[in-house]
Formats: C-alpha cells, sequence, structure tokens
C-alpha cells in the first residue's frame, strides 16, 4: 500500500510546482498551502492503523486498537501555525502590492541596484 | 479504503486547477476545495478533531486570501527565461522523487503504524483525567509545544500589526497645531 503515500506525494509536487514556476505572489502563497496541507496528510497516513478507532475512550467501546494519537497532537500544532504563517505571507503580499502596484515578481524590482 | 483514495484525487484534481486557472479568486476557491477535501480525509483517517480545526482554519485562511486578492485581480503573463524555470522546476522535482524514494521504502506500510512512543501516553492517560487521548497530549503531556505554538502566533500577529499598519505619526503631523 506505498500507492497512497505517493498520492499525497504527488499533491506535494503540483504545490511545489506552483511555488517554484509561477509568478504571481498569491499563486506562491497558495502553493506553499498546498504543501503544507500534503504534509499534514502525510502524517496522519503514516499513524493509521487499519480498522482502528480514533483516540477517543468511549464507555461501550468494541475495537481495542487506536490510531497513533501523538501524530494527530503534531499536526494539530502544526495546522494553526500554517495559518498564521499565511497571515503573515499574505499581510507582505498585501503591502508589496501596495508599494509596486503589482503582483508579479519579476516587476517588483525596486531594490534592484 | 477507496474512499480515500478518491478523496486524495479530488484533492489532486483541485489543485491541479488552483495552481493553472487565471483568475486569481477562482484559484482561491479552488484551494478551499482542497482544505475541505483534507477536512474529509481526516475524517475517513479516524481523527475527528483535527477534521474540526481544519474546517475552521480553511475558513478563516479563505477570507484573508480572498481579502488579498479582491479588486486585485490582474492578469499573469510567463514571458522570458521560459525555458530556464522550466528546467529548474523539473530538476527540482526530479530530485524530490529520487529522495522520497528511498525515504518511502524504508517506512512502515499503510496500515500498520510503529507507535513506538505513544504507547507511553496511552499507558499514563489515566492520571490525566481526559477521555481525549489528543486532548491530553497537547495539553498535558506537550504542553510547553503548544506554549510555544502560541508563541509563534503571537509572533505572527506582531508581525502582521507592524506590516499592515498605516503610516504612523510623524514629527511635523505631532508639531502642528489642531
Amino acid at each position: 500500500m506505498i500507492c497512497i503515500y505517493m498520492l499525497c506525494l504527488a499533491l506535494f509536487l503540483v504545490g511545489l510546482y506552483c511555488v517554484v514556476r509561477k509568478r504571481n505572489l498569491i499563486k506562491i502563497i497558495i502553493g506553499i498551502g498546498i504543501m503544507e496541507y500534503a504534509v499534514n496528510l502525510f502524517f496522519i497516513l503514516g499513524g493509521y492503523i487499519r480498522r482502528g478507532r480514533s483516540p477517543i475512550f468511549a464507555a461501550d467501546q468494541v475495537i481495542k486498537n487506536m490510531v497513533d494519537p501523538l501524530s494527530q497532537a503534531v499536526v494539530s500544532t502544526a495546522i494553526v501555525i500554517g495559518l498564521a504563517f499565511t497571515l503573515l505571507l499574505v499581510a507582505i503580499a498585501i503591502r508589496i502590492y501596495e508599494k509596486s502596484g503589482t503582483f508579479d515578481i519579476t516587476k517588483i524590482n525596486r531594490l534592484k541596484g | 479504503m477507496i474512499e480515500l483514495h478518491l478523496i486524495l484525487f479530488f484533492m489532486i484534481a483541485a489543485a491541479i486547477i488552483a495552481v493553472e486557472v487565471k483568475d486569481l479568486v477562482s484559484s482561491v476557491v479552488a484551494v478551499g476545495a482542497v482544505g475541505i477535501g483534507l477536512c474529509m480525509a481526516f475524517l475517513v483517517l479516524k481523527a475527528p478533531d483535527l477534521a474540526i480545526m481544519q474546517l475552521v482554519v480553511e475558513i478563516l485562511s479563505l477570507i484573508i486570501l480572498i481579502r488579498a486578492t479582491i479588486r486585485r485581480d490582474l492578469p499573469f503573463s510567463i514571458s522570458g527565461r521560459w525555458v530556464f524555470n522550466t528546467l529548474a522546476t523539473v530538476s527540482f522535482i526530479v530530485v524530490f522523487l529520487t529522495l522520497a524514494y528511498f525515504a518511502l521504502r524504508s517506512l512502515p506500510a499503510f496500515g500498520n503504524a510503529a507507535m513506538k512512543v505513544s504507547r507511553f501516553y496511552i499507558e499514563d492517560i489515566m492520571k490525566t483525567g481526559s477521555e481525549n487521548v489528543v486532548s491530553a497530549i497537547i495539553v498535558n503531556f506537550r504542553a510547553y509545544d503548544t506554549l510555544g505554538e502560541i508563541a509563534i502566533l503571537f509572533t505572527a500577529i506582531v508581525g502582521v500589526l507592524a506590516i499592515a499598519r498605516r503610516v504612523g505619526y510623524t514629527k511635523e503631523k505631532i508639531d502642528e497645531p489642531n
């Protein structure tokens, strides 16, 4: 079942292509977001156990083994950090647009010596 | 796990649409579709806390991105240095695929997680008095981790306020009588 890891990797590669190839600042932010989604999904895929249950103790549970709770805790930290990251990048992008009037990264050349 | 494959194909298709569409607002909406697909994948993979959190964060980041793109919609061109850009992209992807092939071979197979560390957390879960193992790990066993996360969030908000504020008071504005 390495196939599902490969699909997650393909999602990461779409984001990597967007970051490296596109020249619009908003597109680059979107690509970083897609890569972040792929990494979060990869953590959860790595902690999955077949026919497991969610890591919550209930009174009438019948399934004994639960999925890995540690990767879920790590990813819940990473999701919030990703939101802060997106917020900071969008603020910088809006500021660059006010200064130079464009989102195209090849036309922002006010610092060119 | 056929539903997980379907959700992943949906996410990849929405991501390709988000990357390739010309209109920026359509692109933001498509990346919202990727986030909702990730939320459904979390539900399938038995992570309900993360699904709720991903839904809230997705809505917030969609609002922020639409604030950045609304009324700033400009056509973008892919002209100039086409060969160099494509070669750089292809070389990046080839290097990444080579490294990922060796890394993925050494992982345990899908569905058989090792759980070497979280076994200890599950043994000690009764000391915390929490029924939910994930929240017990977040706020009890790894509380300093959460403290660092809040510090990062605070720092990011301070950075946004410093970047996005208007021009402050200059000396002339203070000196002139009102």
